[in-house]
């Protein structure tokens, strides 16, 4: 048995069909990275696998059990803003995850089992990189610190899986190149499961094990509505970014989804 | 350089800011002389001083009758029932419309009911406070409430809708559960918010409180000056509107400085977005 098993999963949302037919297996440890053209469902795949959608037809199984149909502490996400509580401070964001925990009833922590938890905290700030900022409250941090502080806070739950949604798409591309190393080295160190949705082809393929692309395979000209998406693409990446074979794929991918992009635009 | 890119340096902008106020003191003063010189005993545009031996009077000597010092009497008796009103009205508001904005259950159940009662126009129901409750201090209160209750209900939830549901999600995936979400997420974003809607909700509570206090009462702002009405006693009516004008705008200035003292994310966040206060 896989460590996510994805069963012929379909989604409608009324009469028209976002995905279709959707089987895969994921094994524990992967980073997949989704791409496709706007509107060929990746998110939706993502909030399925967040529990906040539920699949029309078939389901997704998360080490035996099926997912819950609410958000739990089995999957962390990211989402490329308002991730963070804007009325805490970078340590009180991280916090919260353990007084949650914790304390049912006051949901907050006081003297030695606080202190015990800040030990935890700030280890993780130190890892992220925002023990100079700590104390400070989002609104003063960039955008990159601000999704360095999102990826911290999902971390200290413990996720089986990590979601993320987009979550450099607002970033200046040097700082998201860093947030790439960060991200690469969090999973390679905490061999985390990670789904992560991209509009970035480029990222998708140097940050990924695995790459996905969503796409209509069937059309009707008349109706484009009329079908969903599949997974038309399942690649396993390899660390050498050179590989001339994957250049090769990654034109075919770029090309089939300047088609689709247009056609996205007529309907 | 074109009129819209002119800004008043900080002196000048005080300046221009303080000039209607002079005008208008200037124009009443005037009137006033005119008035004064034909009749002596005009009791519409009382001189400056004639109101300050009035207030003197009101503020400084105990009242013969009761012994009190009744401009004080007066300003505690209506300071204590606005604040009343507006305290329990901003915990009801507060209470209800979180857990109605958060919780779509009661949502669906206690919505409709709170936009029927916000449309009740609250004078119309004075004379049934007045039977229930008798013509004491409660009447007056409730009045109050329910004249800004519904209205904070409402906006506290709108406000609680507002908040991003990434935030929600969030904090589920960090494990939180329903209570702790409205008390650690939920709340304290929502009391900045509060402090603003009390702030716009205050003049109609000033309203409803001299309307109750015109009626029926023995003291307070409101009374004093509907009772001095009857005599035209000017020299008493406006410096008494001018001072509940101040406390309007000191309460407003104070509701506003404890907001940026305590919430100062809330503040910048707003900044952010481009509002004013």
């Amino acid at each position: 048995m896989s460590f996510i098993t994805i069963h012929n999963v379909w989604k409608n949302y009324g009469q028209t069909p976002v995905l279709e037919n959707i089987h895969k297996e994921v094994e524990q440890g992967s980073f997949i990275t989704l791409v496709g053209a706007s509107g060929c469902g990746k998110s939706t795949f993502l909030k399925m696998l967040l529990g906040i959608e539920k699949p029309s037809k078939g389901n997704i199984i998360l080490e035996d059990e099926p997912l819950k149909a609410e958000p739990d502490g089995e999957r962390g996400i990211v989402f490329q803003r308002y991730s963070v509580f804007p009325h805490l401070t970078v340590q009180e964001n991280i916090l919260i995850a353990l007084e949650f925990q914790k304390k049912p009833l006051i949901a907050r922590m006081f003297g030695s089992s606080k202190q015990q938890a800040l030990q935890k905290v700030n280890a993780l700030i130190e890892r992220v990189g925002l023990t100079h900022a700590m104390n400070h409250y989002p609104h003063e941090l960039s955008g990159g610190m601000q999704q360095r502080l999102a990826i911290a806070q999902a971390l200290i739950a413990n996720p089986k899986v990590l979601l993320l949604d987009e979550p450099f798409g607002a970033l200046d591309p040097g700082i998201r190149n860093d947030m790439h190393e960060l991200v690469k080295e969090l999973w390679q160190q905490d061999q985390l499961t990670i789904f992560m949705v991209t509009h970035d082809l480029k990222e998708a393929f140097s940050l990924g094990s695995r790459l996905w692309v969503f796409d209509k395979v069937r059309h009707d000209p008349h109706a484009p509505q009329n079908y969903g998406s599949q997974i038309t693409y399942d690649l396993e990446l390899s660390t050498d970014v050179d590989d001339s074979e994957q250049i090769a794929i990654a034109e075919e991918i770029k090309s089939t989804l300047h088609i689709d992009q247009s056609e996205a635009v007529i309907a | 350089m074109r009129l819209i890119n002119r800004h008043p340096s900080r002196p000048l902008k005080w300046l221009l800011g303080f000039l209607p106020f002079v005008i208008i003191v200037m124009v009443y003063i005037g009137a006033s002389h005119q008035r004064l010189a034909e009749n002596p005993n005009d009791k519409l545009l009382p001189g400056i001083s004639k109101m300050v031996t009035s207030m003197e009077r009101l503020a400084f000597e105990p009242s013969k009758r009761s012994g009190d010092y009744l401009f004080w009497q007066d300003t505690l008796s209506s300071l204590q029932r606005l604040a009343m009103g507006v305290g329990i009205s901003a915990l009801i508001g507060l209470v209800i419309g979180l857990i109605n904005g958060a919780i779509p259950l009661v949502r669906a159940n206690l919505s409709p009911l709170i936009t029927a009662i916000a449309l009740v126009p609250p004078m119309a129901i004075l004379p049934i406070l007045f039977i229930i409750f008798g013509l004491g201090e409660v009447s007056k209160v409730v009045l109050i409430i329910i004249g800004i209750a519904p209205f904070i209900i409402r906006d506290m939830q709108a406000r609680t809708l507002e908040i991003p549901a990434e935030q929600l999600i969030k904090a589920q995936t960090l494990t939180a559960n329903t209570w702790q979400i409205l008390l650690r997420v939920l709340l304290p974003q929502i009391l900045p918010r509060l402090l603003d809607t009390v702030r716009l909700s205050l003049g109609a509570a000033w309203i409803f409180l001299i309307a109750a206090e015109a009626i029926a009462a023995t003291d307070g702002l409101g009374y004093r000056i509907f009772l001095v009405r009857r005599y035209l006693s000017m020299d008493v009516i406006l410096p008494y509107v001018v001072w509940i004008t101040f406390l309007a705008f000191l309460i407003d200035w104070l509701l506003r400085i404890i907001s940026q003292r305590l919430y100062p994310w809330y503040h910048s966040q707003k900044a952010v977005q481009g509002q004013t206060t």
